[in-house]
């Protein structure tokens, strides 16, 4: 599919020429940043990696096709599934099954296969309705505050949502200039890419150490690690946007006799936004998954350190409803930046 | 009922020579070093109230051609000259009409031609600008569909929108390259008589890439015939005699219709889809 994209590209030939081998040379820097970057996804969560190339097949698929398109974004990982059952058996979509009662299916078989281990398999585990009785008080009562370092799961929330906002905040503000930038000029970009090319595939975490060196202070630290976290993917996206915004798009600025400056403004600007957005969606992701690791180490106020606080007293059933609590923030996060794409691209979010 | 029209007017050369292409070549270089030619040894002059179209088989150049002359892509040998000035780079003065359309995707119809009219006519007034962008919408049918986005509406719908767009910057010459190209048939010929009514009411130079004979006959007054490339030259520039307002019916009637026709299938010497 890059290769679509490329030869997109050259179709205006001539032209732009400079720019046009730096946008290659992006698109293939990439595939190669972003195959490794699931394959370490992969190996970090103990997953087998088979068939990494139909993974990336699928992180192009969204790219291109559903860039604009934020209902199936939302979807991001089980649309290719999806598309691929469809083509071995056309179903008509029956809405009442589709949209309950086969999810509602999924969820029955995980709470099932919870329970099993839960009565089989572990000692600390507690069954699902154990745990549902457990976590009644958290539930009921999310904003609490029951004396220093006793917080509803609420305001845990909100503290690791500030620290992740923050960060990932920051990291766009540099990062999409950046970006710009290298997909613009090939001399910075030849500048830049060995740093990302060797920064890019260190585990956030790692630069925690150097954080706390650097702020002698836990939370400005994590801020720091987000801030690292959600750099690579929007500058990678970004910059791949910018070089491979369509020849036809140029060719009418140049038509037009723009200016250079009303060219980015006018032109490159708003035809990159959808790979903007989806750097920026990547980076979002991967730093709410960081963020839970980083509080576990620094400790402090927050969704990760409660995980691990709970994990010290024994307490499974506040770990599971933790997980959960994450993985809907997680969607949460997801969709929102999605609707922010759909405000921000001005576009209207065709019907799947 | 047709009759030829009158050679054109001599007594100006520069009313004749609006564009003059003299000469041109272009080749690219192949990556093991030896050249590729595209072009050769073209010649050819429009006048400034002309409509000339130029045919050829795919591959043969006619769209680089045009390229040249919009001034995306520069000739290895040879001039081009507007008004006498050379032509070195793209101008407000030559308007193109893609054949993909190269609406932007994030603007609505009428900000797509908006845009063009501010970069273009940049003295004008606010109310100017938009009495301009009216008049176009207008022109081409497409006041409902204003602030529609480009992938709501049909292609014929987008090609509009492109034509509306070049010509609201009021440029000298029109450059389309297979404009129809991507259309269906019932659209095609409904849009070629639309484009054809604007052109009668304010003429101006258009120079039209396209691969569809009858389109070429209907429309232009010259057709200009490519040989097939590489290294492709002007075979034949046949002038078509129909007055205009051209009616398709009437001149499918006529017996100079088919003479034109079987011509330029000799010269082709192959049946020419059409």
């Amino acid at each position: 599919m890059f290769e679509r994209l490329k030869r997109r590209n050259h179709f205006g030939g001539e032209p732009f020429r400079d720019r046009n081998e730096s946008g290659e040379y992006l698109s293939t820097l990439a595939r190669q940043l972003t195959s490794s970057a699931l394959e370490e996804d992969c190996k970090s969560q103990h997953f087998e990696c088979p068939g990494l190339d139909s993974l990336f097949g699928w992180y192009e698929f969204d790219l291109r096709l559903n860039s604009w398109d934020t209902k199936r974004m939302v979807q991001l990982n089980i649309a290719p599934i999806a598309a691929a059952q469809a083509t071995w058996k056309r179903v008509s979509p029956v809405l009442v099954r589709d949209t309950i009662l086969l999810p509602l299916l999924g969820l029955a078989g995980i709470l099932l296969l919870w329970w099993f281990v839960a009565t089989f398999g572990s000692q600390l585990l507690p069954t699902p309705i154990e745990a549902l009785q457990a976590n009644l008080d958290y539930i009921l009562h999310p904003f609490y505050r029951r004396g220093p370092g006793d917080f509803g799961l609420g305001w845990l929330l909100l503290a690791s949502l500030r620290r992740v906002l923050i960060g990932f905040g920051l990291g766009a503000f540099v990062a999409i200039p950046l970006g710009f930038l290298i997909g613009m000029s090939r001399q910075a970009m030849l500048a830049l890419n060995p740093i990302i090319q060797i920064f890019r595939p260190v585990s956030p975490l790692a630069w925690l150490p150097i954080a706390l060196s650097i702020f002698n202070l836990a939370d400005p630290s994590a801020i720091f690690v987000i801030f690292i976290t959600s750099l690579w993917p929007t500058i990678i996206n970004t910059a791949l946007g910018v070089s491979s915004v369509s020849q036809d798009y140029l060719d009418v600025a140049r038509v037009l006799e723009m200016p250079r400056w009303r060219r980015i403004t006018k032109i490159i600007w708003p035809a990159s936004l959808p790979y903007i957005f989806t750097g920026l969606r990547i980076s979002l992701g991967i730093a709410w998954l960081v963020i839970v690791a980083v509080e576990m180490l620094t400790g402090g106020v927050g969704i990760g350190f409660f995980v691990w606080d709970e994990w010290s007293r024994l307490n499974l059933s506040s770990v599971m409803l933790a997980v959960l609590v994450i993985g809907v923030t997680g969607l949460v996060l997801d969709f929102a930046i999605g609707q922010i794409q759909r405000l921000v691209t001005r576009r209207p979010v065709k019907s799947v | 009922m047709v009759k030829p029209i009158q050679s054109l007017d001599q007594s100006s050369i520069d009313r004749a020579e609006f564009l003059k292409i003299e000469n041109l070549r272009k080749a690219y270089r192949r990556p093991e070093g030896s050249e590729f030619v595209v072009l050769d040894g073209i010649d050819l002059a429009i006048a400034e109230n002309e409509f000339i179209s130029v045919i050829g088989h795919s591959g043969c150049g006619k769209s680089t051609l045009l390229k040249i002359v919009a001034g995306l892509e520069k000739a290895t040998s040879g001039t081009v000259q507007i008004e006498g000035r050379e032509i070195r780079k793209p101008g407000a003065d030559r308007m193109m009409v893609f054949q993909q359309y190269s609406l932007l995707p994030w603007l609505t119809v009428r900000e797509n031609i908006r845009l063009a009219v501010d970069e273009v006519l940049k003295d004008a007034s606010v109310q100017q600008k938009k009495r301009i962008v009216n008049e176009h919408l207008n022109m081409v049918n497409l006041i409902p569909a204003a602030d529609k986005y480009p992938d709501e509406i049909s292609g014929g719908m987008k090609q509009r929108v492109g034509i509306a767009r070049a010509l609201a910057t009021r440029p000298k010459m029109l450059l389309m390259d297979e404009p129809f190209g991507a259309l269906d048939a019932l659209t095609r010929g409904m849009l070629q008589e639309q484009v054809l009514r604007i052109w009668e009411s304010q003429r101006q130079a258009v120079m039209m890439i396209t691969h569809d004979v009858d389109e070429a006959i209907f429309m232009s007054d010259r057709i200009v015939l490519m040989t097939n490339g590489p290294a492709a030259r002007i075979g034949e520039i046949m002038t078509i005699p129909f007055k205009h307002p051209r009616d398709r019916h009437q001149l499918r009637e006529t017996s100079e219709y088919y003479e034109l026709r079987k011509l330029r299938a000799e010269f082709s010497g192959a049946t020419f889809r059409s």
